[in-house]
């Protein structure tokens, strides 16, 4: 790595105040940084803290936490386009259809995305830091393989600069940017975003004789409507042996968003975000309890096969798992206060849970309810800080 | 569970803020602190809460076509309701004088930090606004103050969000140009965004 190091020694003094370069130095530093540990340290009046993990070290962490997700959708991504057309496919010919619908999501994502964080870093002179690749690559994952790539780039464009730009940049946003990306597709193109037919990569192909591309939600709503099945049998009843059954919707086998799908590579992206304390295994684990609780309540009530579903179900179908992980736990967003968190967890599972049910309108609620969480995640602290103050106000006094 | 219907989908779904977009003036410029906006917000719930139930009986008993029949038979095909707009905000900035009276007896250091916004409730649209879809939705008394009360609520939940967003953004490096209201309107639009999702639940 030395030789690296040298080299880019060498470009430092042009970079630098006075060189020829020194609009570009955020770029020069974020590229710097990227690859080696930052030499700026806190000066003596400052907070001291010695750890090697700084923020883009962080978020780096979240990027790995995110691979098997985004593999596996790549996979899954495959195997719905052969079981669609009805060709019997190998893992590679899998992999390599999923390769070749994803990675230019994500490319244009990172590009679009990267484009504008540099030329707002350089302009308002901010460091450009790694929270981009977070951002970046959970977009496509929560898009539906069809998305056309324009919209890709619009919707990243829009939430970087009014969801996160316009607020100062990475840690100064109120809503998940990610989120909002999908928020905002959703609601202008709700064409591409909803629906049967976008769940699956079809191509030029034809999909075979009874081919359906609805997912596990749609499912479980149909049957809520037709009214003749519970949600178990309608899911038992696929158009392909075995797509919705309890195996399958936990491995994420399953039409869907792109990364979405399999609650097995979410465990284990929490599994990483809980051990490197990236990610609060307080929120993850309200939001699965809160989804939980609220399946429970809707069966007590019953009134339609949706709401006799079990309510272990809430918990494999759709992105509640992925979200619960990844969006749910971003530490700017999130509550901040500790027992704030378990409130903000807990509610955003109720929301979902309840959102899927009784709203008609939307298929899915986890990306809706992480939205209007982040909205009163500052209320949460705030009332958590003002009734810490009074309990110890009362402790002092007595 | 009509009533309960109807309060979940005024506070909610069809929320003054995010959905009509009403009641701006004083929701973008009280929500700088959530203890100031805690205490207009409970005043605009309180001020709804009399408003829409007193304008309710305006209109039944004195404005609406037939409704002074009580009078006599003369005065059965008297209309008066193009008097509806001045009527209303007449009741309206009655009570806004008497809630005015309550807080400053009650608790004067919340009557200074209100300032002239307490006044400025009389002019908040989102109450005459409330006051005049009770007329359009042709609810009855108990109806409308239930209507009044939990619209009152969902602009309250609205303003104690925005301003503890506010307080929050104590720690971000907005641009100078967006600095103060440019950043609250664009704060409110992605809120809207997230209210969306009640829109469409029937209950």
């Amino acid at each position: 790595m030395k030789f690296v190091k040298d080299i880019l020694d060498k470009q430092r003094p042009m970079f630098q105040k006075g060189g020829r370069f020194e609009k570009f130095y955020y770029l020069f530093e974020a590229g710097e940084t990227f690859m080696f540990t930052p030499d700026h340290t806190t000066d003596s009046k400052g907070a001291q803290i010695r750890d090697a993990v700084d923020l883009k070290r962080l978020m780096m962490t979240v990027v790995i936490a995110m691979i098997p997700c985004l593999i596996y959708g790549m996979w899954n991504v495959g195997h719905q386009h052969f079981i669609a057309t009805g060709e019997v496919a190998s893992l590679g010919q899998k992999l390599w259809v999923g390769v070749y619908v994803v990675l230019p999501m994500l490319l244009v994502s990172y590009g679009a995305g990267g484009l504008v964080e540099v030329i707002f870093g350089i302009i308002r002179k901010h460091p450009i830091n790694e929270g981009f690749l977070v951002t970046g690559m959970l977009i496509p994952l929560v898009l539906p393989p069809t998305t056309p790539l324009w919209q890709i780039a619009l919707g990243t464009i829009f939430a970087v600069v009014i969801a996160k730009e316009a607020f100062g940049g990475t840690g100064m946003n109120v809503l998940n940017i990610a989120m909002t990306a999908r928020a905002f597709l959703y609601f202008a193109y709700p064409a591409q975003m909803s629906g049967e037919n976008v769940w699956t990569y079809l191509g030029d192909a034809t999909p075979v004789e009874g081919y359906s591309g609805a997912t596990s939600l749609a499912v479980a709503y149909n049957a809520s409507v037709e009214g003749t099945h519970t949600v178990v049998a309608a899911m038992g009843d696929s158009w392909y042996a075995n797509l919705y059954d309890f195996k399958n919707l936990f491995l994420g086998a399953i039409p869907g968003s792109v990364g979405e799908t399999s609650v097995l590579m979410a465990l284990i992206g929490a599994a990483i975000l809980i051990v490197t304390e990236v990610g609060s295994w307080k929120i993850i684990f309200s939001v699965f309890g809160g989804a939980l609780f609220m399946g429970y309540l809707f069966n007590l009530f019953g009134l339609n096969a949706f709401m006799e579903m079990p309510p272990h179900y809430h918990l494999v179908i759709g992105g509640l798992a992925f979200g619960a992980v990844f969006m749910a736990t971003d530490p700017v967003t999130a509550a901040h206060t500790e027992r704030g968190k378990w409130i903000y967890g807990f509610l955003i599972g109720v929301l979902t849970v309840l959102i899927r049910v009784v709203n008609p309108a939307y298929p899915e609620g986890i990306m809706l309810a992480v939205l209007l969480m982040n909205v009163f995640a500052p209320l949460i602290d705030f009332y958590v800080v003002q009734a810490n103050k009074k309990r110890r106000l009362k402790r002092a006094t007595i | 569970m009509e009533l309960l219907s109807l309060g979940v989908r005024s506070i909610f779904v069809e929320n003054m803020v995010f959905a009509y977009f009403l009641g701006m003036c004083s929701y973008l410029a009280v929500s700088k602190k959530v203890s100031t906006a805690v205490g207009l917000g409970f005043a605009v719930i309180f001020v709804l809460t009399i408003t829409v139930p007193a304008n309710w009986l305006i209109k039944e008993f004195v404005l609406k076509e037939g409704a002074l029949s009580w009078l006599g038979a003369g005065y059965a095909d008297v209309d008066l309701s193009f008097l509806q707009f001045i009527m209303f905000i007449a009741i309206i900035a009655a009570m806004v004088q008497l809630v005015e009276m309550i807080i400053e007896k009650v608790s004067p250091a919340l009557y200074g930090s209100l300032g002239i916004f307490l006044p400025l409730i009389a002019v908040n649209c989102a109450i005459l606004g409330s006051s005049l879809f009770m007329v359009q939705k042709d609810l009855n008394l108990v109806e409308s103050t239930v209507y009044g009360f939990s619209s009152g609520i969902g602009w309250f939940l609205a303003i104690i969000a925005l301003a503890a967003i506010r307080e929050r953004l104590k720690y971000s490096n907005v641009p100078d140009g967006l600095k103060g209201l440019g950043i609250t309107m664009l704060i409110t639009g992605l809120m809207g965004l997230a209210f969306q999702s009640f829109i469409g639940i029937a209950i």
